[in-house]
Order: structure tokens, then sequence, then C-alpha cells
């Protein structure tokens, strides 16, 4: 997936400003920055659920900017939420299973007489959320009402959503934030496992721990401009990131 | 679950041979419980488009749109009123999904908004449709429903051979009675599922692949097309038709018989048009103070059972159970 010259302006404020990166086949690549930095945003734009002011998006060979939201998420490029996005009032079983939607082969017509094809959707839709809720450790819960669950199964919950999509890329939006560090750690390893299936990974995360453990490339934004662009030892090691997180000695006013 | 099927079997037993062969001669009784159960299709419409999470209050456009419909083609073009019929459910969705699709993306109170003003919209549409609609006169004389024969057999009689009162009964009833299957049916299978889904979260809907543009029309479309087949029976039953015949007030209708009855349940917007139709015809004996009570009945169900009627007895079923719309 390349992204080129992606920028986005709120009035005057330039969230994103003309970024271009390339996210190769099955790695994981971490976008870092300060708060504000437009890292939401630029995952927004790739997603298209903004539309965007300039700049293209070319996955797999196709431009894919300006495509509805749904139609991107048919390409494969799959996206989870900030907080805890998920449908509230189904089960977590019944929210992994409305989630393989786009594997439906069913029309709606299909779907309301109920053809054998509906019915063998469902079936391969009901195995299939099985297998991802027992993959991220969520069959306990499978019956429970999403709205009952505590935070950590949650941000499980809402990436076992986007697997059931079956991304190509997958562009997770803090999926670390709110967790304890051993909660973290199995988030890491079953990201980690998502990534050997072949997928490819986009992070948006604060929590730079597991941000070094799991990268294997990170870009830095800093006031909607990547301000760097590298590998973990790199990027810890890089004037300009020191800079944008801690900021610089100022000579004139003595700190 | 065959104890619902068995309830279902009952109640239709009820409904469609006991009721009807009992109050045969009642025109006033079969005549209330023909309205009620148009309604109830009507609310049906709009429980629909509370499923996807949008609050309608313009109902009564489409039920005009409906109205007009038939009227128009039966008098000024003769056509048959059983090709009316779908034609007015049709034309409903039509316009339905051409105004639908702009204003689907408003939600909460401003969608809410802009179809209660739909309502007056069509209301002054009618009025002002010159010729085509024949502004206040509104289109008179419209003729009761032909014989329907296949192959040399008359498989519907001509209304008015019959005991006009029954046969719109039986009608109303029908129809009633696929309206209900068809919602039960979408509700129960992906779609109801998909719908559910756009009223909990639409990005998150988006994010996995769903048209959520496509999907909420859909919805919308065929509300609408509920209204359309209610506002041809009302027309024909009444063989007339006038810009005020479905107004602002309507709608607000609609839209309570499925609070009232139960945002939860298919059969909500059915059991919430019955009682509150049917109640506020009991009260007729109190003349003055008919509103007043009646206002206050439903005042103090909508504070003690704000999940809606049906919520006093059966627990809501968990993959049912309403949202904040």
């Amino acid at each position: 997936m390349e992204v080129r010259d992606l920028t986005k302006r709120f009035g005057g404020l330039v969230a994103v400003d003309h970024v271009t990166f390339q996210a190769n086949e099955g790695e994981v690549l971490s976008i870092i920055g300060p708060n504000g930095a437009g890292k939401s945003t630029l995952f927004k734009l790739i997603t298209s659920f903004l539309p965007r002011t300039a700049g293209r998006v070319i996955f797999q060979g196709e431009d894919i900017t300006g495509l509805s939201a749904h139609l991107v998420a048919r390409k494969g490029v799959v996206r989870t939420f900030q907080e805890t996005t998920i449908f509230k009032e189904m089960s977590a079983l019944e929210n992994v299973v409305i989630a393989h939607h786009l594997r439906g082969r069913a029309t709606s017509v299909g779907l309301f007489l109920n053809t054998r094809v509906a019915r063998q959707d469902e079936a391969s839709f009901r195995d299939s959320a099985d297998e991802i809720l027992d993959y991220l450790g969520l069959s306990r819960v499978r019956h429970e009402k999403a709205r009952r669950l505590p935070h950590g199964y949650l941000r499980a919950l809402g990436i076992a959503i986007a697997m059931a999509c079956d991304p190509k890329v997958l562009l997770l939006d803090e999926p670390f934030s709110g967790m304890n560090p051993e909660e973290t750690d199995r988030m890491v390893e079953t990201v980690r496992g998502i990534r050997d299936r072949g997928v490819t990974i986009l992070l948006v995360e604060h929590d730079m721990r597991a941000v070094m453990r799991l990268s294997d490339r990170i870009i830095v934004l800093n006031f909607g401009r990547k301000i760097a662009d590298g590998t973990p030892r790199e990027i810890q090691n890089d004037e300009a990131v020191i800079e944008a997180y801690i900021g610089r000695e100022d000579d004139e006013l003595g700190i | 679950m065959r104890l619902r099927v068995a309830a279902a079997l009952v109640g239709l037993a009820l409904y469609l041979v006991v009721v009807p062969f009992v109050f045969r001669e009642s025109r006033y009784l079969l005549g209330v419980l023909t309205t009620a159960s148009v309604l109830s299709l009507i609310s049906l419409g709009v429980w629909l488009t509370f499923a996807i999470g949008r609050i309608n209050i313009g109902q009564a456009a489409f039920a005009l749109v409906g109205g007009y419909t038939t009227a128009i083609l039966s008098v000024k073009l003769g056509v048959s009123f059983w090709l009316c019929l779908p034609a007015s459910g049709l034309a409903a969705a039509l316009v339905g999904a051409v105004i639908g699709w702009p204003i689907l993306r408003l939600k909460g109170v401003y969608f809410a908004m802009i179809t209660l003003t739909l309502s007056e919209a069509a209301r002054l549409a009618a009025l002002n449709g010159g010729t085509i609609t024949q502004g206040a006169t509104g289109i008179l004389n419209i003729p009761l429903p032909g014989e329907v024969t296949f192959a040399g057999v008359v498989l519907v009689p001509a209304f008015r051979a019959l005991n006009v009162h029954l046969a719109f009964y039986y009608l109303a009833a029908i129809l009633l009675v696929l309206g209900l299957f068809t919602v039960t049916r979408i509700a129960s299978c992906r779609l109801g599922w998909i719908f559910r889904s756009l009223r909990q979260d639409e990005a998150l809907a988006a994010s996995i692949g769903v048209n959520v543009a496509k999907y909420r029309v859909l919805a919308f479309a065929l509300g609408c097309f509920f209204a359309g087949i209610a506002g041809a029976f009302f027309t024909v039953s009444q063989q007339s038709i006038y810009p005020s015949s479905f107004g602002v007030p309507d709608s607000v209708y609609f839209m309570l018989y499925c609070f009232l009855g139960g945002l939860s349940y298919v059969s909500g917007p059915v059991v919430g048009a019955f009682v509150l139709f049917l109640g506020f015809e009991l009260l007729h004996g109190l003349r003055e103070y008919q509103m007043l009570t009646y206002a206050a009945i439903m005042i103090t169900v909508m504070l003690w059972l704000p999940n809606g009627l049906l919520s006093l007895r059966l627990p809501a079923r968990p993959d049912m159970k309403a949202d904040t719309a």
C-alpha cells in the first residue's frame, strides 16, 4: 500500500500535510506522534471515513482514494476504532458474525427468502466467528452482550470484528490504550499472530513499549507532517523525533 | 418456538375467522377493526425506519402518495384497484427512495424534523396539484374494488356485490398479515441484523463493509411501500381522497403507535395501533373528555412502560432489544 501526498485541511488547519509513505506487505508499520499530530485523521483518510483534500492512496496498484468507506473495506483495507466502538446491543458472537457481511453471497432478497445460499453463508459465518473469538480469547464471553464486557475484552472484540472482514491491511487505532501491562503483552502477541497470517498492519499507538516491540518500521508525524521514517532503533535516536516529543532547549528563554 | 407458532395460529384464526363471523353485521365494529388493521400496517412501515435508528414523522406523506396514485389511476385512467394497490405501494417506495437518499444522512431530531415537514409538504403539493390532484376538492367517486377473475374463475368478487364492510375487513386483515409476516421475516434474517447494526453504529457498519446508504434507503423505501399500500386502501374504502386525508397529526400517531407498542418488538406497532385506536373509540362515551382521558392514558403508559406495552408481559428477546435510537 502506498500513500502519496495525502493532505487534509480543516479550514485553515492542515491536519495532515502531504504525508507520503509505503507499507510493505506483511509488516507492522506504526504511526506515532504527539497528540494532535494527525495520526487518527490519517487513518480516516486512508479508509475514506473522511474526504481528503489532496493526495492519493494506492492499494495493490489500484487507486482507492475517494471510494466510499464500505468499498475500501471491500478491497481489504479495514480499520478499527479508538475507544470501544462495537455493536453494544449485540452479543460478542453476533458482533463477529455480522462483521462477516463482506463474505456474504446471498442477495437481500435471498436473505429474506432464506435461500440455501443464505443459510450456507450464515453457517460459515458462525464457524468462522467461533474460530476468531477463540483466537482472541473471547470464547467464554461469546454470548455476553457486548455492552457488559470489560474494557480489555472490548478492545479484543473490536479486533475480532475487523478480522472477520478478512483484511489484507488492518489499521489498528490505539489498540493498547487503557490496558494494563499483561493485557498489552497478550495483545502484542495477538497482533503479531495476525501479521503472521499475512496481514499488513498499520498501528497508531501511544504505548511506546508496545510500539517498539511490535513495529518493523515507524513513521513519526508532528503537526500533520511526516518528520521521520525508519526502524524502531533509528526512530529512537532521531533528533527531530526527540525534539517533537520532549521539546528543545530554548537558549533565549533559558529552558 | 412451538408455543409461539401455536399462539400465532390461534390469533390468526380469531382475527380471520371468528371475529368477522361474529361481527359480520356490525358495521361500526368491523369498521373500527379495519381501520386499526390498516393503521397497524402503516405503523409497521414506521417501525422499519426505527429499526435503522431513524424517527420517521413523514409517513403521512407517503400514504398521500399512495392514496393519490390509486385515486388518479382508477378515476382518470380507469385502472382496476387490484393494479392500483401495488402501484401505489411502488410509487410511495420510489418517492421514498428518491427523497430518502439525501435526507437519511441526517440523524436524530434533524431527520425527524425533515420528515415532519415532508408530511406538510405532501399536503401542500396535493392542494396545489392543479387538475392532477384537483386541489382542495379532492378526488371523489373512486370506484369500489371490482372483481378479479382468472381463467374464468372469480377469485375475488366485486365489492359492491358483497357485504362491503366485511370485504374491506378481510382485505385489511390480509394486508396486515402479509405486512406483519414480511417485517417479522426481515427482522429475523440477516437483513434485520444489518438494520440493527446501522442503528447501533453506522461508522462501524461501514467499516465492516456494509453499504450504509443502500440499506438505510432500502429500509426507508420499504416503510414507504407500506404507507402507499395503506393510503390506497383508505382511499378506496372511503371512495375519496383530500389533501388533508393524511397530515402531520397522523404521522405523529403512527410514530406513537410504535413507541407505545414497543420498539423492541416487531408486533409493537400492531399492538400499539390496536390498543390506542380501539381505546380512543371506547372512550367515545366520555364525549368532551375523550381526548383528555386518552392523552392522560398515553402519557401514563409512556412514563410507566417506556419500552412499550409489550414489555409488560414478554421479556425482550435479547437480539431484538431496543437501543436508544
